[in-house]
């Protein structure tokens, strides 16, 4: 009887499969993204290597010395003292307290503050006292301190904000209203992120990250690429990452470009050219993790798309790796065995300049 | 799942030059084998080393740009990213801002 090897599946439940199994499912995983991508399969080479490091012994696997990067967060120190379903775990403590733990206890290379809410829209009637939590982190940190926050641009829509709803519009054949309200609301999107890292930035931090960009389809996208372009040209110096929601970019208004491309139906290693052309520091593509399919499939259709974005992008990419996404399972609490071989994969196979 | 990550793949932060290597990424837009061979040529030390606990813990001390314990009169904070500025010939935005405070 061949050897069986205990793997996972995309919800995270254990499954056992044999190597012939193992190099089915990479082969299928990576086809799947070229097919949808256009973009070129793993190499013979590269599939054996993914089967290795699936195959590992070990339970925590990691990558070969020299070969470490530097990794990004997102959600900040929420993920200690929230709490929201999640992925907080509601330890009562300061953002300076989650944020020095990160820098000294946990070996962070980065760090980021973030509000409760996480989106940049409610930060608002509250910035002066992000201002304050940024200073006093700034004044007793040493790594790289960023300011992060959803783009959310559902937040802009009734009944939460003030442009009527794309999708209730829809539902009434009004397109083109539909398409005004998200253009409507992508102004706002643009101008609220602006105004919140203008007083943030005054504040000493390093800089921003745009956590879900396009999390709300095309709009969502475009204003944040819009937003980017103005940071950037008001502040030259600062950090910006933005980081993505989805592997493809919904066409939820269909028509909108930027930079004479159209936002709608963009892949990982189309959006990273757009990213740079905004004048982002580093792109986080991300690449969905599907829970009906094996971690081999996951992980190579992961590591397929990501590797075609890092050859694409003039910029550092740092992969998107949370729960649910560049092939770690899709639970709260992603088993250890299976984080570690998509991260020891995703740097030495899809070659990425950060996590 | 974050201390996974940092575990298979990180720098480990000021444990070792994690923080500097990323400074180069997001200062420089420096893809990760250059912002390495720039920041362990500054350091004059392998890019290899970067990631060695051991051997950045007495460096970062000796070069006084922050380390995870308390040591007398070593730098911490805004001091210790003050030397980071000049160590890798970069300005760092909370840096700037304590300068335009004092002055």
């Amino acid at each position: 009887m061949a050897a069986e090897y205990a793997l996972r599946m995309g919800d995270g439940k254990r499954i056992y499969l044999t190597e012939e199994k193992i190099l089915s499912e990479i082969e299928a995983g990576s086809g799947n993204a070229a097919d949808l991508g256009e973009i070129p399969d793993l190499s013979v080479d590269e599939i054996d290597k993914l089967a290795q490091i699936l195959m590992m012994p070990g339970k925590a696997v990691s990558v070969e010395h020299g070969m470490e990067v530097p990794v990004t967060h997102d959600i900040g120190t929420i993920r200690l003292d929230g709490d929201q379903g999640n992925s907080g775990v509601g330890i009562p403590s300061s953002r300076l307290v989650g944020c020095m733990m990160h820098e000294r206890a946990f070996g962070a290379d980065t760090m980021e503050l973030g509000h409760i809410d996480y989106s940049f829209k409610p930060v608002k009637p509250v910035v002066a006292n992000e201002c304050q939590a940024m200073e006093v982190c700034q004044q007793n940190m040493i790594i790289p301190l960023f300011y992060g926050a959803m783009p959310n641009m559902g937040l802009y829509y009734t009944p939460d904000g003030p442009f009527e709803n794309p999708g209730d519009l829809m539902k009434m054949f009004k397109i083109d209203k539909a398409r005004e309200s998200m253009e409507h609301a992508a102004e706002h999107l643009t101008r609220d992120t602006v105004w919140v890292m203008q007083k943030l930035f005054a504040s000493g931090a390093d800089g921003v990250n745009f956590d879900t960009t396009a999390a709300a389809g095309d709009a969502d996208m475009y204003g944040t690429l819009c937003a980017v372009e103005i940071l950037r040209t008001q502040f030259p110096d600062m950090y910006i990452e933005m980081g993505m929601a989805g592997e493809m970019v919904l066409g939820m208004h269909g028509e909108l470009e930027y930079d004479g491309v159209r936002l709608a139906g963009l892949w990982p290693h189309e959006q990273a050219p757009l990213a740079a052309q905004a004048g982002a520091n580093v792109f986080g593509p991300v690449v969905n993790t599907n829970t009906s399919k094996t971690s081999p499939w996951n992980l190579a259709r992961a590591v397929t798309f990501i590797k075609a974005a890092v050859e694409a992008s003039s910029i550092p990419c740092h992969v998107n790796m949370g729960m649910g996404v560049g092939g770690i399972p899709m639970l709260e609490t992603p088993p250890v065995d299976a984080v570690t071989r998509a991260s020891k994969a995703m740097v030495e196979i899809a070659g990425v300049d950060g996590i | 799942m974050p201390i996974s990550h940092i575990m298979a793949s990180g720098m480990t932060g000021i444990r070792a030059a994690g923080d500097l290597v990323a400074r180069m990424e997001f200062s420089k837009n420096m893809r990760i084998g250059e912002a390495k061979e720039y920041v362990a040529k500054k350091l004059n030390v392998d890019a290899m080393d970067l990631s060695d606990e051991h051997v950045m813990r007495e460096l970062r001390e000796e070069l006084d740009i922050g380390i995870i314990t308390s040591v007398p009169g070593a730098a911490k904070s805004i001091a210790a990213k003050m030397n980071i500025e000049k160590l890798l010939g970069i300005k760092i935005n909370s840096c700037e801002a304590f300068r335009k405070q004092i002055a």
